[in-house]
C-alpha cells in the first residue's frame, strides 16, 4: 500500500467526511454567487443550465401536447408560437450553449490541466452573472407580453409582431457575452496554465474539444452581438437594414444570423464529443485510438464549421452560385465528423468495456449522431433540400444531433464526473434504467419526426393534415416517455447526494489529472501539481471496490517513447 | 419503390423523379453506414464486454494507425463529393424555368396565396394545364412565406423586396397541397392551398369562365367568391365566430366601438376605408394586423363585397335597418 501511494503524488487515501472540500470552504449565499473558485461557479452554472432545461422541457412536452389532435388540443396558436419559440430560445441560449463548457468545462478544465483555477478567475464570474442577467431578460420578456418570432427571430417578421422582442433579443445579447468570456478564459488557460510536461499533445481531448469550442465563441459571437443590436435597433428606431419596408434586406438578416447561429451547433457538439473522447475510452480499459486526427479533426470542425452557414438559405432566393459553394463546404464537415466516429469505434475494438451508465450514454451518442450526422447530409443536397427545408425532416435532423449528441454527452459527462463533482457514486441501476427510458423515447419521438418530415410535414405548425396525425401521436408519446427517463436522472442524482455511497479519488480508473485528488476536490484542487503522464495510460489502474476508487500500479513515464 | 412510399409523398412533377433518385442515393448510402456502425457498436460492446475473471484488462492493440486513418478517410471524402454533385445538378434543374413556361404571379400575405394570371385575374388556389412547364413569380405583401408543393418536390421563400421564381410541370391532372412553409404567425399553419392541375384543354375553358365573374354573377355572389379568394375567411368568419378580425356576420349597419375609443357604423364607407387603409379604425378588441388591399382590389370588387356584407347582416328580420 506505501508503495502504491507513494507512486501518487498529490492526493490522500480516502479522508472522512469532515475533511475540507471546495464544498464546505466557506458557507453561506455570498461564499457561492460572488465566489472566485472555478468549480464552484461550475456548479452554479449546473444548477442554472438544469434550470433552464427543465423550464425548455416543460415547454416542449407542452407543444408535444398541443400536436395530439390537428386542431386546438391544449392551447390556441398565439401561446402554442410563444411556446416553441421559448423552447427553442432556452434550450438553444440558457442550455446547450453553456451547458458543457459552462458546467463541466469550468469544473473539470483547470482539473484535467493540474492548475488551481482558469487564468482569469474574476471574468468567469463575470461570465455567470451575464449569464443569469440574459436569463433575467428573458424572464422579463415572456412575462410583459412574450415572442412568437422562433428562437431565430427572422426579419421582418420580428420587427413587426407584437410582445416584447427587444428583452429576448437583449437576454440573448448578454448570453453572448458570457459566452465569449467562457471562450477567452479557457483559451488563456489552456496557453498559459498547463503544467510543465504537458506538451499540446499530452494534453486530454475534452480541452482539445474545449479549445475549438472557444475559438467558435470568440470569433463567431460577436457577430450575433452586433446582428441582435441591428435589430433592436431597427425595431425600436426603424432603423431600415432588414426589414424591405425601410429599405433593408432581410435575407442579410439570415446571412448574419447563421454566421454564428451554425458554427454555434459546433459550439454545442465540440465540447460533447470531448466528453465522449474521455468516456469510450476510459470504460473501454484502453488508450484512446488516433488520439492527433481526434484532436486536429474538433479544429477542422470548428474552422470548416465557419464557412457552411449558406445551407440554411438553400430556398431563400440566395443565388445559385451561392448555394454550390455552400453545399459543397458543408459536406466538408462531414468528413471530420466520421473521423471521430471511427476513432472511438477503433478505441472500443479489444477493449475490456463496462456498459456504466457514462458509457451507456457515450455509446448512444455514437449512434444518435451518426444518425443526425448522416440526415446532415440529405439536407446537404440542395435538391434534396428543396424538398426537406423547414419540415420536421430538418427538426428531425437538428434534434438527433444536439439532443442524440449535446444532451446524450452531457448526460454521459455528468454521470462521469458526478462523483468528483460531489463525492458521491449515484445508482448504476436506476441510471441504466433512465438511460433506457431517454434512449427509447427518443427514438420514438424523432425517429418518426423524419418520416412525417420527408412527406412534408411543414415545422412550426400548430395546426395540421389530419393524414399526420399518427405520426404525431407517437412522437407525443416518446416525449412522455423521455420526460420520464430525465426525472428518474433528477431523482437517482438528488438521491446519490443524501444516500450514495462515498467515491473515491478516482472511481473510474481514469488517467487525467482530475481523478488525482480527493472527490470532492479540495478548494485548491491539488496539494502539489500532479505529475504529467499519458492522459490515457489506462492499463496503469487496478480497482479497489472497497475504496470506490482505482489505483495506480504502473509508473506514468512508461509511455513517453510513444509520444514524439 | 415501397421505400420510397414508405418515406417520400405522391410524386406529380417531372422534376420530383431526378429528386427522389437522388434521396434513393443519399439513404442507401446512410443506411448502409447507420447499420454498419450500429452492428460495430452493439458488437464490440457485447464480444469485449468486461466480464470480471475472465475479460478483465484490454488486449494489447495499437492505437494509432496512419493506413486505418486513410482508409477511413478517403472513401467517404469521394462519397460527399458524387453527393454533392448529384445535389447541386438536379437544383440547377429546379432552379431554371424552360423558356416556354406559363406565368403566374404567386403573392403570399398573412395568411393565404394569390394567384394572379397573365390576364389579370385572381384566384386563391393555382390553376394550371397538365404537362405544361409553370413558372411561378414569387413575392410577399409582408413578412417572409415559403412556397412549398410536397407532390412537386418544390419549395422557394417568399420574400418581402425581392422577386423569387421557381417553376414545376406536372404530367397528371389532379389537385395538391400548397403548404406555406416559412414561420409567419398566428396562422402560418392554415396559410394552405391547392395546386389544380387540369386535364387537357380544361384550363383554358376554366380561366376564360373564371375571369370574367364579375359580368357574369350578381354582385353578391361576386362578392361572396372575393370572400373566398382572397384570404378573408382566415380572419373574418360568416358565422359569428370572432377570429383575428371580427366576424362578418350581423356586422354590416351594426355600431362597433373601436379600438382607440369611440364608436362608428358599420356602412359602405367604412367597409370601403377598411379594405384601404385597415389601421384606420381597428374594432375594439382586435389587432392593427390586416394588410391594406390598396391597389389590388377595384371599386367594383369593393361595391362586390359590400353586397356580399349586406346578406350577411341578413336584411329580413335581423332588426339592422
Amino acid at each position: 500500500m506505501a508503495g502504491r501511494e507513494a507512486a501518487l503524488p498529490g492526493y490522500a487515501p480516502l479522508r472522512r467526511p469532515e475533511v475540507e472540500s471546495y464544498l464546505n470552504h466557506g458557507t453561506g449565499i455570498r461564499s457561492w454567487i460572488f465566489t472566485l473558485d472555478h468549480k464552484r461557479i461550475g456548479i452554479l452554472y449546473l444548477v442554472s443550465v438544469l434550470t433552464a432545461f427543465l423550464a425548455g422541457g416543460i415547454a416542449a412536452l407542452l407543444v408535444r401536447t398541443e400536436l395530439l389532435t390537428p386542431g386546438q388540443t391544449i392551447m390556441g396558436p398565439d401561446t402554442y408560437n410563444q411556446m416553441f419559440t421559448l423552447h427553442g430560445v432556452i434550450m438553444v441560449f440558457l442550455f446547450m450553449i453553456p451547458a458543457i463548457p459552462g458546467s463541466l468545462g469550468n469544473f473539470i478544465l483547470p482539473m484535467m490541466l493540474g492548475a488551481k483555477d482558469v487564468a482569469f478567475p474574476r471574468l468567469n464570474l463575470m461570465s455567470w452573472w451575464l449569464y443569469v442577467s440574459g436569463a433575467l431578460c428573458a424572464l422579463i420578456s415572456i412575462v410583459t407580453g412574450g415572442v412568437d418570432t422562433g428562437w431565430t427571430f427572422y426579419t421582418p417578421y420580428s420587427t413587426t409582431t407584437s410582445g416584447n422582442v427587444v428583452a429576448m433579443v437583449f437576454g440573448a445579447f448578454l448570453l453572448g457575452f458570457s459566452s465569449i468570456f467562457t471562450g477567452l478564459n479557457f483559451i488563456v488557460t489552456m496557453h498559459k496554465l498547463r503544467p510543465q510536461g504537458m506538451s499540446w499533445f499530452r494534453m486530454p481531448l475534452f480541452p482539445w474539444a474545449l479549445y475549438a469550442t472557444s475559438i467558435i465563441q470568440i470569433l463567431a459571437t460577436p457577430v450575433l452581438g452586433i446582428t441582435l443590436l441591428l435589430l433592436i435597433a431597427e425595431r425600436t428606431l426603424h432603423v431600415g437594414i432588414f426589414d424591405p419596408a425601410l429599405g433593408g434586406d432581410p435575407v442579410l438578416y439570415q446571412h448574419f444570423f447563421w454566421f454564428y447561429s451554425h458554427p454555434a451547433v459546433y459550439i454545442m457538439i465540440l465540447p460533447a464529443m470531448g466528453i465522449i473522447s474521455e468516456v469510450i475510452a476510459v470504460f473501454s480499459r484502453k488508450h484512446i485510438f488516433g488520439y492527433k486526427f481526434i484532436a486536429f479533426s474538433s479544429i477542422a470542425i470548428a474552422l470548416f464549421g465557419f464557412l457552411v452557414w449558406g445551407h440554411h438559405l438553400f430556398t431563400s432566393g440566395q443565388s445559385d452560385l451561392g448555394n454550390m459553394v455552400f453545399s459543397a463546404l458543408t459536406f466538408s464537415v462531414a468528413i471530420p465528423s466520421a473521423i471521430k466516429v471511427w476513432n472511438w469505434l477503433a478505441t472500443m475494438y479489444k477493449g475490456a468495456i463496462h456498459l456504466d451508465t457514462p458509457m451507456l450514454y457515450a455509446l448512444a451518442f455514437i449512434f444518435l449522431f451518426t444518425i443526425g450526422g448522416l440526415t446532415g447530409m440529405f439536407v446537404a443536397m440542395v435538391a434534396v433540400d428543396t424538398h426537406l427545408h423547414d419540415t420536421y425532416f430538418v427538426v428531425a435532423h437538428f434534434h438527433y444531433v444536439m439532443f442524440g449528441g449535446t444532451i446524450t454527452a452531457f448526460l454521459a459527462g455528468l454521470h462521469y464526473w458526478w462523483p468528483k463533482m460531489t463525492g458521491k457514486m449515484y445508482s448504476e441501476r436506476w441510471g441504466r434504467i433512465a438511460w433506457t427510458f431517454i434512449f427509447v423515447g427518443f427514438q420514438v419521438t424523432f425517429f418518426t419526426q423524419f418520416i412525417m418530415g420527408a412527406k412534408g410535414m411543414p415545422r412550426r405548425y400548430w395546426s395540421y393534415l389530419p393524414q399526420f396525425q399518427p405520426y404525431h401521436v407517437t412522437s407525443t408519446i416518446g416525449s412522455y416517455i423521455m420526460g420520464a427517463g430525465f426525472f428518474i436522472v433528477a431523482g437517482l442524482l438528488l438521491h446519490s447526494l443524501y444516500r450514495g455511497r462515498r467515491a473515491g479519488p478516482n472511481p473510474w480508473g481514469a488517467a487525467t489529472l482530475e481523478w488525482e485528488t480527493n472527490s470532492p476536490p479540495p478548494w485548491d484542487n491539488f496539494s502539489e501539481t500532479p505529475v504529467v503522464g499519458d492522459p490515457y495510460d489506462l492499463d496503469a489502474f487496478q480497482p479497489e471496490p472497497e475504496k470506490a476508487t482505482w489505483v495506480r500500479t504502473l509508473p506514468k513515464d512508461r509511455l513517453a517513447e510513444h509520444h514524439g | 419503390m415501397i421505400v420510397l412510399s414508405f418515406w417520400l409523398p405522391e410524386r406529380a412533377s417531372t422534376m420530383a423523379r431526378h429528386v427522389d433518385s437522388a434521396w434513393n442515393f443519399v439513404f442507401w448510402v446512410s443506411a448502409f453506414f447507420a447499420v454498419l456502425i450500429t452492428a460495430l457498436i452493439v458488437f464490440f460492446a457485447l464480444k469485449y464486454r468486461y466480464r470480471p475473471g475472465v475479460r478483465e484488462k484490454a488486449d494489447p492493440a495499437p492505437h494509432h494507425h496512419l493506413g486505418l486513418e486513410v482508409a477511413w478517410t478517403v472513401p467517404p471524402t469521394l462519397l460527399v463529393v458524387a453527393f454533392f454533385w448529384v445535389g447541386f445538378r438536379d437544383f440547377m434543374d429546379l432552379a431554371t424555368p424552360p423558356e416556354n413556361s406559363y406565368d403566374v404571379q404567386v403573392t403570399g400575405q398573412k395568411w393565404n396565396w394569390l394567384f394572379t394570371y397573365p390576364g389579370g385575374y385572381v384566384d386563391a388556389d393555382l390553376h394550371v394545364p397538365v404537362d405544361t412547364p409553370i413558372r411561378l413569380t414569387l413575392s410577399s405583401q409582408d413578412v417572409i412565406h415559403s412556397f412549398f408543393v410536397p407532390a412537386f418536390r418544390i419549395k422557394r421563400d417568399v420574400v418581402p423586396g425581392r422577386y423569387n421564381k421557381t417553376w414545376f410541370q406536372s404530367p397528371i391532372p389532379g389537385t395538391y397541397q400548397i403548404f406555406c412553409a416559412e414561420y409567419c404567425g398566428k396562422s402560418h399553419s392554415q396559410m394552405l392551398a391547392k395546386v389544380v392541375v387540369h386535364p387537357p384543354g380544361q384550363f383554358e375553358r376554366w380561366l376564360a369562365d373564371a375571369s370574367n365573374f364579375l359580368d357574369k354573377m350578381p354582385p353578391e355572389q361576386a362578392g361572396e367568391k372575393l370572400y373566398q379568394q382572397r384570404g378573408c375567411p382566415q380572419c373574418h368568419s360568416v358565422d359569428g365566430k370572432p377570429g383575428t378580425g371580427p366576424t362578418f356576420r350581423g356586422l354590416f349597419g351594426s355600431t362597433v366601438a373601436l379600438a382607440t375609443g369611440g364608436a362608428v357604423k358599420v356602412n359602405e364607407n367604412y367597409v370601403r376605408e377598411s379594405i384601404l387603409t385597415p389601421a384606420a379604425k381597428v374594432v375594439a378588441g382586435y389587432e392593427p394586423v390586416m394588410p391594406t388591399f390598396q391597389g389590388r382590389l377595384n371599386d367594383r370588387e369593393i361595391d362586390a363585397i359590400i353586397a356580399y356584407l349586406k346578406t350577411l347582416s341578413g336584411g329580413s328580420g335581423g332588426g339592422h335597418p
